[in-house]
């Protein structure tokens, strides 16, 4: 083990800026839930939601690329995975919402889904070529990426990246400083207090949770678009899931999503720069890849149980539960 | 009190209809501006199906509400709001979490569209509201750390910010002691005297003659009659109210107490929040008699209700059940020793919903024989047992494979007695036994408790209903804030000294109110 | 004196079942007509016949005998683990974690089979079944515990175990299980004691046998046992189980625990039935599928064989498909997807209406 390799400068500043960029996919769905969780709607479809947003994404800025727009075509792409998302979210609002089917069954049909069918609309479009996107540069700010250390981390990142920093912003000032916000929280802790302040219930749950589909499937993007620059099957390989655990871990607050995200990102940093590592010593030999990879989802684990007693009375009161007009007496 | 004049609402015809029964079967219902209304009726009458389709949270079949000299259509609370009504829960509508300045301005806009109201303008708009109708809250209070009194008052505050000229109250009394129901009677009176005026559904006789102008009187979903209030008294009223002579007391032979079947030695447990809930308690209940426990909704009743039964960890004291130790045991074990528990929460504990009526009734006996045998149940025996205990408790129900919980309320809860009373216990823990139910389901569970206590069971009554704790025990403890705080046998009860126990205060300390004292035996 | 509201229904018996009867079965099939409605649609965009793909499918999954033998095979694994998750999912307990736990079961029992070539068949096949089901039951008791102890969601535990579980067989395979005689990522193949015999004279195994084997045993497990009835009672209502003295905690943890070990069965029984080696795609997504077929069955044994020969089916003949027309074979999953999405649909509108 090459220690001192391990601890440069050089190699953490990598690993933290590969962690940050990571992060940003899985960031942006665990606000978007947080938000539609708040009001009361568990939608566990994500995976599907942003596997439709990656697909979208990715075809509709290669085809704009194709189509000679540019440096626009990233932007389009991601617009377009937003937009999918949203019609994701539909579904998901139509079914659990209006025709009050089980959250839990809606939610699980719906990864299937998405994944389904976005994997059959690459498939169809594109055969078995690996498609080649036009990618997103990176956007360094200028004077503060000079800051060693922090400067390349922080400020030489895509423009996605301070994208997700300022709808965290966002959304943070959305859920507890508007008169939106705390209709949205009422209804995820009290709907019966909410409709009978005049709140229509109905409304804000499709509100709130489209506009959680829609960051995943911006989400779901930015991986294909802006990150990876190709779409394969199962390419979000439970980033999804992976959101919907941090959900808990952050205790449904926006910062702390980040921070979870970001830590979910490191997991994945690690697994990316395995190239570094083996230079430091840490080989296929001493660790096989594939534990390597296993890291995401066994720190999930340990995150859900080491926050497992601590959130439990953190969740919005009536989460899960169909809102429905009870008939009295 | 009352101004004469044009109705400031009117409903005519109000028809709703519910998969298998008549809520409103053609209701007229008039409030003249500045008056308090009360509109009375037991369990089931549909009081509450009627204002809440003034709030706009059901369509009306049929009928026409007229406010003012304006036909309204009311198609949701929100619209209600803007039409000036306001109505009070009997289960309060407020989010626990949030403060009371949050709760009272939630889906109101604020002048700050969309950003939410800066607090300190907020906070001195919301105390000259309180000021003016004399409702004292503290507006940046989490809600659940208020009494039920406080929360109450907010929730009266709520409708009076959205501008509420007319209020809906809803069995205001249900969670109030009687001085806390005696605090907001005033109230009414006052918000009354500003020009408001004031529906108050109720069941209770006697808060009804005291606190309104006229009555109307509801039954099966149709209006008896219309009466002032000061023209008639309780007894006419019960009688409107059940359409017969009603017998206002429950007559039983004095008990025949022996051996002691239930002891709590010093009993400790926390609620779900861990806050202590039960701080010591210590009674003991004998073979042949019934103790009643009085109280107010939150004083620990539903976490003595679960450490006895088994449902529940205590953290000190004992709980002995037939001479054997049960504290910490569980269910089954409570269940062995001579246990029988019916639950407080019917629908959550009781009984399953989706599962047949047959099912229910053999429950914690399923697993044994003759209902299983070899290890496979045996459903025609499971059936037919089930058959019996129909027509022993007379369960109104097309047959034993119906869904339990197609069964109206009263039913239910016969599906729930029958089930523990064929279990032959030595020892029952009936805790809110007639919740929900109707005039004549009730006097069926009362009839049925005396039975079993004159053949020797040992009977807890836990329930916050003052008057069938009085007509029902042969002793009464009064839990408050998680301790025994009294203890009387029945025959020299004295409701003021109960009420005033429930309340924490006790003839020594605070106060006797020596005027206007609310008798609520029915 | 009753009031208006204890009136009685009014509908007899007999006819009210039929009625009841009618809307069960009527409703699933409802959805899946137009959730094929919507697949032909699909089909159209693309630019092909719906008419003569979904014919060529059909003709694919039960044309011949061949084809038939090949549907059957496929809708084996999908059975057995559906049949597992019915009876999780009678009780809510989510295990999604049915494809972690097949590749666990077939990890436990292949690799002893691997590392013992020498015990006789007859002795070797019992144990690689009792040691698939125990494997795929202890990956599934996992989560199980820390949904009981810890309060943690099953859904995303056994999720992620999934993950895990599949990458560690994928580096068995590569690693110390790999074939010595050769270079690809699988391990040797079972010698022929361990594999599974055949029946019929052709492709059938007893692991197909085994899985059909399993529709009454589950219907009577969940309708005609106790252990069957508390598992339905927790998943309507687990607080009145609480009450009536039962352990819930004890139920969840045999119903996730027991649809483990039918995952996992159906992993070794796959894999010792045909193909004969680990490797990191010994499942076509049966784990996932088996979900989706749980759901569409309406969590019912015979539903669920239907359901199960149906997505086999579906898979079979979007395979045979694929080979003639230019449509890609994945569109079995997209269609079976919409399929599972419209009943859902339709279920959920025809009670809410009745409400």
């Amino acid at each position: 083990m090459n220690w001192s390799l391990l601890l440069s400068t050089a190699f953490i500043v990598a690993l933290l800026t590969s962690a940050i960029r990571l992060a940003t996919p899985v960031a942006l769905a665990v606000l978007g839930e947080i938000i539609t969780e708040r009001a009361g709607v568990l939608n566990l479809g994500l995976e599907g939601v942003m596997s439709m947003g990656a697909v979208a994404g990715f075809m509709v800025a290669y085809y704009a690329m194709m189509a000679q727009l540019g440096v626009w075509s990233p932007w389009i792409g991601l617009a377009a995975g937003t937009v999918a998302g949203i019609a994701m979210g539909l579904i998901m609002g139509w079914l659990s919402i209006t025709l009050k089917a089980d959250q839990v069954i809606c939610g699980i049909t719906l990864v299937l889904f998405g994944q389904g069918v976005a994997n059959y609309l690459y498939r169809q479009t594109f055969n078995s070529i690996a498609a080649q996107g036009p990618g997103m540069a990176f956007a360094p700010i200028p004077g503060l990426s000079h800051i060693p250390v922090l400067g390349p981390v922080l400020f030489d990142q895509q423009p996605t990246v301070y994208l997700t920093v300022l709808l965290t912003l966002l959304v943070w000032v959305l859920l507890f400083r508007t008169t939106w916000g705390l209709k949205i929280r009422a209804t995820g802790e009290n709907p019966a207090a909410a409709d009978t302040s005049g709140v229509s219930v109905t409304r804000v749950r499709y509100q709130a949770l489209l506009m959680g589909s829609a960051l995943a499937g911006l989400g779901g993007a930015v991986l294909t678009v802006a990150q990876l620059n190709m779409f394969t099957e199962n390419i979000t390989a439970g980033r999804g899931w992976i959101a919907i655990a941090l959900v808990i871990f952050a205790s449904w607050r926006p910062w702390w999503a980040l921070g979870g995200a970001l830590f979910f990102g490191l997991a994945d940093a690690i697994q990316y720069n395995i190239q570094a590592l083996s230079q430091v010593g840490l080989g296929a030999k001493t660790l096989p890849y594939e534990f390597l990879l296993m890291l995401p989802y066994v720190l999930t684990l340990v995150a859900l149980f080491v926050r497992s007693r601590a959130s439990h009375g953190a969740a919005p009161a009536a989460l899960g539960r169909p809102y429905t007009m009870r008939r009295v007496e | 009190m009352s101004q004469a004049g044009m109705p400031v609402l009117q409903m005519r015809g109000i028809v709703k209809r519910f998969p298998g029964v008549v809520a409103n079967a053609g209701i007229d219902f008039d409030l003249l501006p500045g008056e308090v209304h009360a509109l009375l009726g037991e369990n089931g009458a549909g009081k509450t199906t009627l204002m809440n389709i003034l709030y706009g949270m059901y369509a009306p079949d049929s009928g026409e509400i007229w406010l003012r000299d304006r036909r309204v259509s009311i198609a949701s609370p929100h619209a209600a709001i803007a039409l000036g009504l306001g109505m009070v829960h009997q289960h309060f509508m407020l989010v626990q979490p949030f403060t009371v300045a949050e709760n009272i301005v939630l889906g109101q806009p604020s002048p700050r569209e969309p950003f939410n109201e800066n607090s300190r303008d907020l906070h001195k708009r919301l105390d000259a509201l309180s000021q003016k109708y004399g409702l004292a809250v503290r507006p940046d209070s989490p809600i659940w750390t208020l009494s039920v009194g406080e929360q109450q008052r907010v929730e009266i505050l709520k409708a009076l910010y959205r501008g509420a000229e007319v209020l809906i109250l809803d069995e205001p009394t249900s969670v109030l002691t009687p001085q806390e129901a005696d605090e907001l009677l005033a109230i009414i009176s006052r918000l009354a005297r500003e020009g408001k005026s004031v529906v108050f559904i109720s069941h209770k006789l006697g808060e009804v003659l005291a606190a309104s102008d006229r009555i109307t009187v509801l039954r099966d979903g149709k209006v008896v009659g219309t009466v002032a209030a000061r023209e008639t008294d309780k007894q006419a009223l019960a009688c409107m109210m059940v359409g017969r002579e009603v017998v206002l007391s429950v007559t039983k032979t004095p008990a025949h107490p022996g051996e002691t079947r239930l002891a709590l030695h010093n009993v400790q447990a926390d609620s779900d929040r861990g806050l202590p809930a039960l701080r010591g308690i210590s009674l003991e209940v004998r073979s042949g008699e019934i103790l009643g426990i009085a109280g107010v909704d939150g004083n620990g009743q539903r976490e003595l209700e679960e450490t006895i039964a088994g449902l529940r960890v205590t953290t000190g004291g004992s709980i002995v059940i037939g001479g054997q130790d049960t504290t910490n045991t569980s269910p089954r074990q409570t269940g062995c020793c001579g246990l029988a528990h019916i639950p407080s929460d019917r629908y959550r504990m009781g009984m399953l919903g989706d599962f047949t009526v047959a099912e229910n009734l053999m429950l914690q006996r399923l697993g044994s024989p003759p209902f299983t045998q070899h290890g496979w149940l045996q459903w025609d025996n499971v059936r037919q047992a089930a058959r019996e205990l129909v027509t022993a408790f007379d369960v109104r129900t097309p047959s034993v494979d119906t869904l339990c919980g197609n069964l109206s309320g009263g039913n239910a809860q016969k599906v729930v007695l029958a089930r523990e009373l064929a279990r032959a216990p030595r020892v029952l823990l009936a805790a809110q036994p007639t919740r929900g139910l109707d005039v004549s389901a009730i006097e069926y569970v009362h009839r049925k408790l005396i039975e079993q206590r004159d053949g020797g069971v040992a009977i807890l009554l836990i329930s916050t209903e003052l008057d069938e704790i009085l007509s029902l025990s042969d002793r009464i403890a009064v839990i408050y804030e998680g301790k025994i705080v009294g203890l009387v046998d029945a025959g020299e009860a004295d409701v003021n000294e109960i009420g005033l126990l429930m309340a924490g205060q006790s003839r020594q300390q605070g106060h006797l109110r020596e005027d206007r004292v609310p008798q609520e035996a029915l | 004196m009753t009031t208006a509201a204890s009136l009685p229904a009014v509908a007899p018996a007999a006819r009210e079942r039929t009625r009841h009867l009618l809307i069960a079965l009527g409703t699933p099939l409802l959805g899946t007509f137009i959730g094929l409605l919507i697949g032909a649609i699909m089909i159209v965009l693309a630019g092909d016949d719906p008419l003569v793909i979904y014919q060529t499918m059909f003709l694919g999954a039960f044309g011949g005998g061949r084809q038939l033998t090949e549907t059957i095979l496929q809708a084996s694994p999908y059975l057995l683990i559906a049949l597992g998750l019915t009876a999780a999912f009678r009780a809510r307990v989510w295990n999604i974690g049915a494809e972690g736990q097949y590749y666990m079961g077939a990890l436990a029992a292949g690799a002893t089979a691997l590392l013992l070539p020498g015990v006789p068949g007859y002795f070797m096949i019992p144990i690689m079944m009792v040691l698939g089901a125990a494997g795929g039951a202890v990956w599934a008791f996992i989560p199980g515990i820390l949904k009981t102890r810890r309060g943690i969601n099953e859904i995303i535990s056994t999720l992620m175990l999934n993950y895990i579980a599949i990458l560690l067989v994928q580096y068995m395979a590569r690693g110390p299980l790999q074939d010595p005689q050769g270079f690809l990522p699988q391990s040797a193949q079972l010698v022929n004691a361990d594999r599974l015999p055949l029946l019929f004279g052709s492709r059938i195994h007893l692991g197909v046998l085994i899985a059909f084997l399993f529709v009454p045993i589950i219907y009577l497990l969940l309708w005609r046992t106790p252990l069957g009835f508390w598992l339905r009672a927790v998943g309507s209502r687990a607080s009145v189980v609480r009450y009536a003295g039962v352990n819930v905690d004890r139920m969840i943890l045999f119903a996730i625990t027991f649809s483990g070990a039918l995952a996992g069965l159906a992993g070794i029984l796959a894999v010792s039935g045909d193909g004969f080696r680990l490797k990191g795609d010994i499942s076509n997504g049966y784990g996932f599928d088996g979900v989706l077929i749980a759901l569409l069955g309406r969590m019912h044994p015979v539903g669920v064989m239907v359901a199960a020969i149906f997505f086999a089916a579906l898979t079979v003949g979007a395979q045979a498909m694929s080979v003639v027309s230019q449509l890609p074979a994945s569109l079995a999953s997209a269609i079976q997807a919409v399929v599972v999405l419209s009943v859902l649909a339709t279920d959920a509108a025809v009670h809410r209406g009745r409400d």
